[in-house]
């Protein structure tokens, strides 16, 4: 769709933003990754609180997760997850076969090292929207191999 | 209509969100385009917390806006159908009915023409990237819809027009309606390698 188009655009541009600034050492890279999962948390919670606005209560934990990877995934990236694994205990893996964000950028393992670029806004997004769901997390995100991508939610108590 | 503020962590907040629970909005009409355009908030937000004045986040959000129209207009032409343009008014028409309708899913009307042809307003009866937002008073300069005059700019010139965009009128100023004016400037003549005889 056209209008997904233009938000990849938007993103990519927003990434380039960020990391203009000169300085490459692992704090400055770390900061840039925390301002981009910061702004996706944000709209994320917008995201949220648009979308819910007429859903019946979550019944748990994993009721929230699997509206995350269906529902929320889908008015994301017009897909949903691939594969949601959990421990019971509180951590679950999202994994997305082929990522919309990171499909233009490669195709294997070329660009690896700036896969975590492309990821952190969407991490953000995630915890933004369960933020807003009431559940604190942590979420991370690791790349094997473009363009599949696994998320990693951690509930916090 | 419900306000909402969302808690923005450095307490000074630039752009207010607004819920309007008698838009007919529902959770199925969650579009793609309002993660666009909450993106497109937070991009603001951050360029307005970097810079110092309006007038430096303007430059930023239309230098923005350039490097996305050079790569839209190939998605553009990849897309539709549209082969080139006869006419500056042709192109009025495509940008309009086409381009706008595709990426932002409203058509603005083409009106206002200048007598030489060269120059002509797009008229938006509402501007999707506004849909939740509010200008505090402390951003009277802020052009917060900018992004557009790039991307407008910058695509055109991907096929040999360079053109001049900019707001005449902004609802978010207090005008009834959102106004690009677009004035063509000349042709761009395409560049043969150096060393072509």
């Amino acid at each position: 769709m056209a209008d997904e188009a233009l938000f990849q655009f938007l993103h990519s541009e927003l990434i380039q933003y960020i990391y203009k600034s000169g300085g490459s050492g692992e704090t400055e890279n770390g900061k840039r990754v925390t301002k981009l999962e910061t702004m996706g948390f944000r709209v994320g919670q917008g995201l949220i609180e648009r979308f819910t606005k007429e859903t019946p209560r979550f019944k748990d934990e994993l009721d929230i997760m699997k509206f995350i990877c269906k529902d929320f995934w889908t008015c994301l990236f017009k897909k949903q997850i691939d594969n949601l694994r959990t421990n019971h205990q509180g951590i679950y893996v999202l994994q997305d076969n082929s990522f919309r964000l990171l499909s233009q950028l490669s195709a294997g393992k070329q660009y690896l090292e700036h896969a975590p670029k492309y990821l952190a806004f969407t991490c953000g997004l995630v915890r933004g929207g369960l933020s807003d769901l009431g559940v604190k997390s942590v979420v991370t995100a690791e790349v094997a191999g473009m363009p599949a991508c696994k998320t990693l939610w951690q509930g916090c108590s | 209509m419900l306000f909402y503020h969302h808690g923005y962590a450095s307490g000074a907040c630039v752009c207010v969100c607004i819920c309007c629970v008698f838009k007919s909005c529902c959770r199925l009409c969650l579009q793609n385009s309002e993660l666009f355009t909450l993106t497109y908030g937070a991009l603001v937000t951050q360029l307005c917390k970097d810079y110092e004045n309006d007038e430096e986040v303007n430059k930023q959000l239309d230098k923005m806006g350039y490097n996305i129209g050079v790569r839209l207009i190939e998605d553009f032409l990849a897309r539709s159908s549209v082969g080139r343009c006869q006419d500056f008014r042709e192109t009025a028409d495509v940008i309009a009915k086409v381009a706008f309708k595709m990426y932002l899913g409203v058509t603005p009307s083409v009106t206002n023409w200048s007598p030489a042809g060269d120059e002509f307003s797009l008229i938006l009866e509402s501007n999707p990237l506004v849909d939740f937002v509010e200008l505090p008073d402390n951003h009277n300069a802020l052009i917060y819809s900018n992004l557009l005059c790039g991307v407008l700019r910058g695509a055109l010139e991907m096929v040999q027009m360079a053109v001049d965009v900019r707001f005449a009128q902004d609802t978010l100023r207090g005008d009834n309606v959102t106004e690009l004016r677009m004035k063509f400037i000349k042709r761009i003549e395409e560049n043969l390698p150096a060393g072509d005889e």
